[in-house]
């Protein structure tokens, strides 16, 4: 398949993403009721929680990929790893950073480490950031690639390990819980919140097949010029 | 803007930044690739000459 | 099987065998626990506590293993025959099994000594304690073992070594200090052994990816 007809659909999928966006940001801001309990900032949830699921989805795309190059050999799917897991750690920071502003709207803190949620995605932050720093210190090739695809699936394994871990450690880490009655979700903030996620999903789905295309152009770009030297 | 208001202005802020940032750094890859192929365009076009 | 194993036991005994001739690893890393012991001891202000001091127990060991699995790979690298050991005609994965549990011999080694000063030091540590650090010990030197061999394939090696290690070692020192200190232990162990046999698996089917191209 060459360049051209694989990316032929990539400017429609971005403009589906900025319809979705467009839409979900009317329901949040439009149509959904306000939360009885939490005010106006419960609405942070609506893009917050989605961010989160995406970034789990990616990092679990990167380890799928991952799986798959260890399995064919096959370069392209170390590329596409390694881009689903970019995305990731970008959707990753934006869970970091919006759920620190739900936080402080909520509790009056920054951070709190009895947020389940927040902690986790530092781990995984910490995580994934190592996975940078691995692959930019080894030279690229099959052993870069190897490496990579490792441990993105040992990422993908932490994830629900860590989760658990958490889980047993807020027994004794922390007596200050501050707790956030999970939204009681009328049916316009559910449709609401089910809008969002698929605009976020199709939103990151765009954004991964652009730093893709990007990144293969410039494979292709760095062969023409050793073909030309 | 009551502060509830102020922080989820804050959060969606965040979220179209770092999109833009995004967008940013792939605009720059962009330029940097255009110059690239330009000069791959010109190099190819002496080989033609010279060849 | 036997074969299998039996090389796992050659590998484990080189292992053993150099250190014991060489003798620079453990006394540096008993050193090194040591002196974090001492460090500790300044750094905890007065009356904060039992429990502090046995959640510090766990950075002590979580950074003493790092110091021993820095150097775990160091005799294949210097003598430069690690691309010989790939190629032994053993499973790849024999080599991971044979220099983790020499790993572990190491650092059980160390603990022997550290358990008992910290308990000197500190707060006693009752059985349910040591339990937690026994069944934390694998999964260290499983883990530990299989990314100080990527931390190797790095430019940037000992960098490189505890920013891979940290994130996977948190689960391990949740469940360590949780089986310490909760009443209830037996989840923490629990916990442990699971994180102890599903990381065994993965780095047991990866580390064949981790040292071939």
């Amino acid at each position: 398949m060459s360049t051209s007809s694989r990316n032929s659909r990539v400017p429609a999928l971005a403009a589906l993403a900025a319809a979705l966006v467009g839409v979900a940001i009317a329901l949040v801001f439009f149509v959904a009721p306000e939360d009885a309990d939490q005010g106006i900032s419960q609405k942070i949830f609506y893009f917050h929680v989605p961010i989160a699921l995406t970034a789990y989805a990616c990092f679990g795309w990167g380890a799928l990929k991952a799986l798959l190059y260890l399995w064919r050999k096959d370069e392209r799917y170390d590329l596409e790893s390694y881009v689903g897991i970019h995305l990731g750690t970008v959707f990753g920071s934006l869970t970091l950073l919006t759920g620190s502003i739900w936080a402080k709207a909520s509790w009056g803190v920054w951070w709190t480490w009895s947020s389940n949620q927040l902690v986790l995605f530092l781990v995984l932050f910490l995580f994934y950031a190592a996975y940078f720093m691995l692959r930019f210190s080894v030279d690229e090739g099959p052993r870069r690639a190897n490496l990579s695809a490792v441990y993105a699936l040992f990422g993908v394994v932490l994830v629900p390990v860590s989760f658990f871990a958490i889980r047993l450690a807020s027994d004794f880490i922390h007596p200050t819980v501050f707790s956030r009655q999970g939204p009681q979700m009328s049916g316009t903030m559910f449709f609401a919140f089910c809008v969002s996620w698929a605009a976020l999903t199709v939103l990151a789905y765009a954004l991964y097949r652009v730093e893709l295309a990007g990144k293969r152009l410039d494979a292709h770009v760095r062969d023409l010029r050793e073909a030309l030297a | 803007m009551s502060s509830g208001e102020k922080y989820v202005a804050a959060a969606y802020g965040v979220i179209f930044l770092v999109l833009l940032l995004w967008v940013v750094i792939i605009a720059a890859k962009l330029t940097r690739l255009e110059r690239e192929v330009g000069e791959l365009a010109e190099r190819a076009r002496e080989r033609r000459g010279d060849g | 099987m036997t074969s299998y194993l039996a090389d796992v036991a050659t590998l484990a005994r080189k292992d053993l065998r150099l250190e014991l001739r060489a003798r620079d690893t453990l006394p540096a890393m008993l050193l090194f626990v040591l002196s974090t012991f001492v460090v500790f001891h300044f750094a905890l202000p007065q009356g904060s506590g039992e429990t502090a001091a046995q959640g510090l127990l766990w950075v002590a060991l979580v950074f003493t293993a790092l110091l021993g699995l820095a150097r775990s790979w160091a005799p294949e690298r210097e003598g430069g025959v690690f691309d010989g050991l790939v190629l032994a005609p053993c499973d790849r994965s024999a080599i991971w099994l044979g220099k983790a549990t020499a790993v572990l011999a190491f650092l059980v080694a160390i603990e022997v000594v550290a358990l008992p000063a910290f308990a000197l030091f500190f707060t006693g540590l009752d059985a349910q304690a040591v339990a937690g650090v026994a069944l934390a010990d694998v999964g260290i030197c499983a883990v530990g073992t299989l990314l100080a061999a990527m931390a190797a394939a790095s430019r940037t090696r000992e960098l490189i070594l505890p920013l891979l290690f940290l994130p996977l070692a948190v689960p391990l020192v949740v469940g360590g200090v949780g089986s310490a200190i909760s009443p209830e232990p037996g989840r923490y162990l629990l916990f442990l052994a699971l994180y102890d046999a599903v990381f065994a698996i993965i780095c047991w089917a990866s580390f064949e990816y981790v040292v071939t191209e």
